[in-house]
């Protein structure tokens, strides 16, 4: 089979997954797990070896169109270069280890048919975005994905946490996806074309004339789907989900796709300095304050998810300083490293029963109950706060190095303001890094107190995909020699000063948060926190699900718990009961948006019952009434009716002989 | 013979048959009553063919017509008395009044779980079912 064929398949054979997950999922319940994982699998080994064909030398490009569609044609296009076989590699490879999960973590799920296809449906649709060399066609799968994250993000929707964390991953997405839509259709009028070759190719030859607001458009879809300041605020509340789900959208999909967008159409982006220095102010906002935000977490799970938004705003910040190897060279290996601290963090949820790290503290020996998470977990969050030799410290070096050119004017690919911007705002979120995984390891697994309950073995379903995942977290960073060819062609290694540097302010990052630890953890034996939600022979979703609906019951709020004893509270000082709420940016957008549209909304409903309606209902009773008038003629006796049909008759007769009359005689 | 003769004896009987399908209250003499209608009418029919002088005889041929409708449409008419009767012990048309409209069918199918007549339509109904059984 030729590559184009195989590339072709890769995002077909999860696809046919899903419809066959969905058709057979309530007859033939056996079918469920082979077709959730099989096709995913196979589309693994078919993105590894189109990855291996390719070879990141020329761009392959193929395109069929169906039907001529009016002025802009929309082809269905594949461009494999590079960063999209490898982009590929990655989501297949954590799709599988996702769906590979799923099978035990939510093994007794009467909803799990369905969620397998769903998932398999999102693997799709991020696959499409990946290959597709055409606009409109890697719209539509970056529109799947959002139906697919609210599906699944609500996936245990009994609880009202779940329900309205999915309505607000959808809605937030979408309010970056109009302008999106708009950015797209601005793009195609300038360059007379959806193909992304074709618009490269007319953007070097300078033929984009509104490049900012396209720019600008586009950065909006971009920064709601991959959760940058000021559209972050859903992927927290997205927690709600279960945990493959959410290691699936923060690890491969979903969030990585507007990376990997602006990285396509980066020329588009570096034609203007403005929308840089705007994407570089936004990334810097998000990195550092998604760092303090994620210092003051209680719940594991948001811990992460605050650190993916500082991750991706790494990303962003490499494209700022137009390196689009870099981006992607974090992309996949954060990828690696987040999705083994998401599926780690939902073998711990299910050993400790809970989902709060203040509850954990009070516990010992959950280190020693899951030996397998906790390792692979300490590796991941290793690569997180980018110690060297793990894939983090390589891939956020590569991002460090570029900043650091363009601030010093090594490379003008942007302006150096956004160069200054992302080297300090990277090296200062590398301190909050550092802080809050050492905050996370040490609440998690060096807890004081009683022995964690025995909740019996993790499966080997669950266990095994650490491992795996395990592998590319520690050693993917050592490719970075050789990545760069397959890339842009820069060179990706680390330079001596940033590496140095950064390592250097990590360690002190570390290093306080530990003296923090030391000094608040002997409050602990005094506060006693723990509820804890235990089902040792359910299935662990849902412990964790419990574990979410007790965390707000029990604290209040499902991001912070009331302990006195976390370092993240020290650190922060008075910050904290900022951060702990993502600095109040829900509260702004309820008073913003929220309640006008509410108001809005009861302005209808009156409108609509009391005014409209009035007419309407006013129609009805007029009706009725004349109706109830006529009735009364309908007496039953048909000798009535025949004498009135007579003197109608007979009235119509005179009439006419009348009017005749009347005619002739004029 | 002069067209007035048939003319009003036809208008005569017309008017006889009219006052008896208005007046009468028995449905045999209701059907009666109209049969002499309709043979005023084919009087008329045949005498203005004769004065006409229609070389196709029209108008006989339409009374021919007629009679053969009224024929079958007495006997139908009959047998549908002798049902009622048989059913109702009577066929007068005064008491045949079950199409008249009452203010137990004023309840409409949407407000009839809000309504407090709705037990009465139904035993309305069914009375009404019992009666055409």
């Amino acid at each position: 089979m030729t590559t184009t064929t195989l590339a072709a398949l890769v995002p077909l054979l999860p696809f046919l997954g899903a419809l066959g997950g969905l058709a057979v999922g309530r007859t033939a319940p056996g079918f469920v797990r082979p077709l959730a994982i099989l096709p995913t699998l196979t589309a693994a080994v078919l993105a590894v070896l189109v990855a291996v064909r390719q070879g990141g030398g020329r761009a392959i490009d193929a395109a069929t169109q169906l039907t001529p569609t009016g002025s802009v044609p929309i082809d269905l296009a594949l461009h494999l270069d590079g960063f999209a076989v490898l982009v590929a590699v990655l989501v297949t490879v954590v799709a599988t280890c996702v769906q590979l999960y799923s099978t035990a973590y939510l093994r007794d799920d009467a909803r799990y048919p369905s969620y397998a296809a769903l998932v398999s449906l999102f693997t799709s649709a991020m696959l499409l975005v990946v290959y597709s060399g055409d606009l409109m066609v890697l719209l539509v799968g970056w529109e799947i994905m959002g139906i697919c994250s609210y599906f699944l993000v609500g996936h245990y929707w009994e609880t009202p946490e779940a329900r309205a964390a999915s309505l607000k991953a959808f809605l937030v997405t979408k309010l970056g996806d109009v302008p999106f839509l708009i950015g797209l259709f601005a793009l195609a009028a300038d360059t007379g074309s959806f193909r992304i070759t074709k618009i490269l190719a007319a953007v070097a030859n300078g033929g984009l004339e509104h490049p900012t607001l396209i720019a600008l458009l586009l950065l909006a879809g971009v920064a709601g789907k991959s959760a940058q300041f000021p559209l972050h605020t859903w992927l927290p509340d997205a927690m709600a989900g279960p945990t493959p789900v959410s290691a699936l959208i923060h690890a491969a999909t979903m969030v990585a796709a507007g990376i990997y967008f602006v990285a396509r159409l980066l020329p588009v982006f570096a034609a203007s300095g403005a929308a840089l220095v705007v994407l570089a102010v936004m990334a810097a906002v998000t990195m550092v304050g998604s760092g303090l935000a994620a210092l003051a977490q209680d719940d594991i799970k948001r811990v992460l998810a605050y650190s993916t938004i500082g991750q991706l705003g790494y990303m962003s910040g490499a494209l700022a300083v137009g390196d689009r190897g870099a981006a992607v060279f974090h992309l996949i290996s954060h990828g690696a490293f987040k999705a083994v601290l998401f599926l780690a963090a939902g073998v711990v949820i299910h050993a400790a029963g809970t989902n709060s790290l203040a509850a954990m503290s009070r516990m010992s020996g959950l280190a020693r109950r899951i030996p397998d998470a906790y390792w692979t977990m300490t590796v991941a969050l290793l690569a997180l706060a980018a110690i060297p030799p793990f894939a983090g410290f390589f891939s956020k070096e590569a991002v460090l190095v570029a900043a650091e050119h363009t601030a010093l004017g090594d490379r003008t690919a942007a302006p150096a303001a956004a160069g200054w911007t992302i080297l300090i705002a990277g090296l200062l979120a590398a301190v909050l890094t550092a802080s809050y995984a050492v905050r996370l390891w040490l609440l998690a697994f060096r807890g004081r107190g009683a022995e964690v309950p025995d909740h019996g073995r993790q499966p080997l379903a669950m266990t095994s995909v650490l491992w795996i995942l395990a592998v590319p977290t520690i050693g993917f960073g050592l490719t970075a020699g050789i990545l760069g060819d397959w890339f842009d062609g820069h060179a990706l290694t680390p330079s001596l000063t940033t590496a140095v540097l950064s390592t250097g302010v990590t360690l002190v990052g570390g290093l306080v948060t530990y003296g923090a630890w030391r000094h608040t953890t002997a409050l602990a034996a005094r506060t006693p926190i723990g509820a804890v939600a235990a089902h040792p022979g359910a299935e662990p979703a849902l412990v964790e699900a419990e574990a979410m609906t007790s965390h707000t019951a029990a604290y209040g709020t499902i991001a912070d718990a009331p302990d006195p004893a976390d370092p993240g509270r020290l650190l922060l000082g008075p910050l904290h009961r900022h951060a702990v709420t993502g600095f109040h940016l829900d509260a702004l957008y309820t008073a913003l948006f929220v309640r006008p549209v509410r108001a809005a909304a009861r302005l209808v409903r009156f409108l609509d019952r009391e005014v409209v309606d009035t007419y309407v209902n006013g129609t009805g009773a007029v009706t009725r009434l004349l109706g109830t008038a006529v009735r009364r003629a309908q007496t039953g006796n048909v000798q009535t009716y025949v004498s009135a049909l007579l003197a109608g008759s007979l009235a119509l007769a005179i009439a006419a002989v009348v009017f005749a009359n009347v005619n002739a005689g004029s | 013979m002069h067209l007035a003769y048939p003319a009003v004896l036809a208008a005569l009987l017309f008017c006889v048959g009219l006052y008896g399908v208005l007046a009468r209250r028995n449905a045999i003499l209701v059907l009666m009553s109209v049969e002499l209608m309709l043979n005023a009418v084919n009087l008329n029919l045949v005498a203005f063919d004769v004065w006409l002088r229609d070389t196709l005889h029209s108008g006989q041929a339409l009374t021919l017509f007629t009679i053969a409708i009224a024929a079958a449409e007495i006997g139908i008419g009959l047998a549908i008395v002798l049902a009622v009767y048989r059913n109702r012990g009577t066929s007068d048309i005064d008491r045949l009044r079950d199409t008249a409209e009452t203010d137990e069918a004023e309840t409409l199918p949407d407000d009839a779980e809000t309504a407090p007549g709705q037990a009465d339509g139904q035993t309305g109904k069914t009375k009404k079912a019992e009666a055409t059984t």
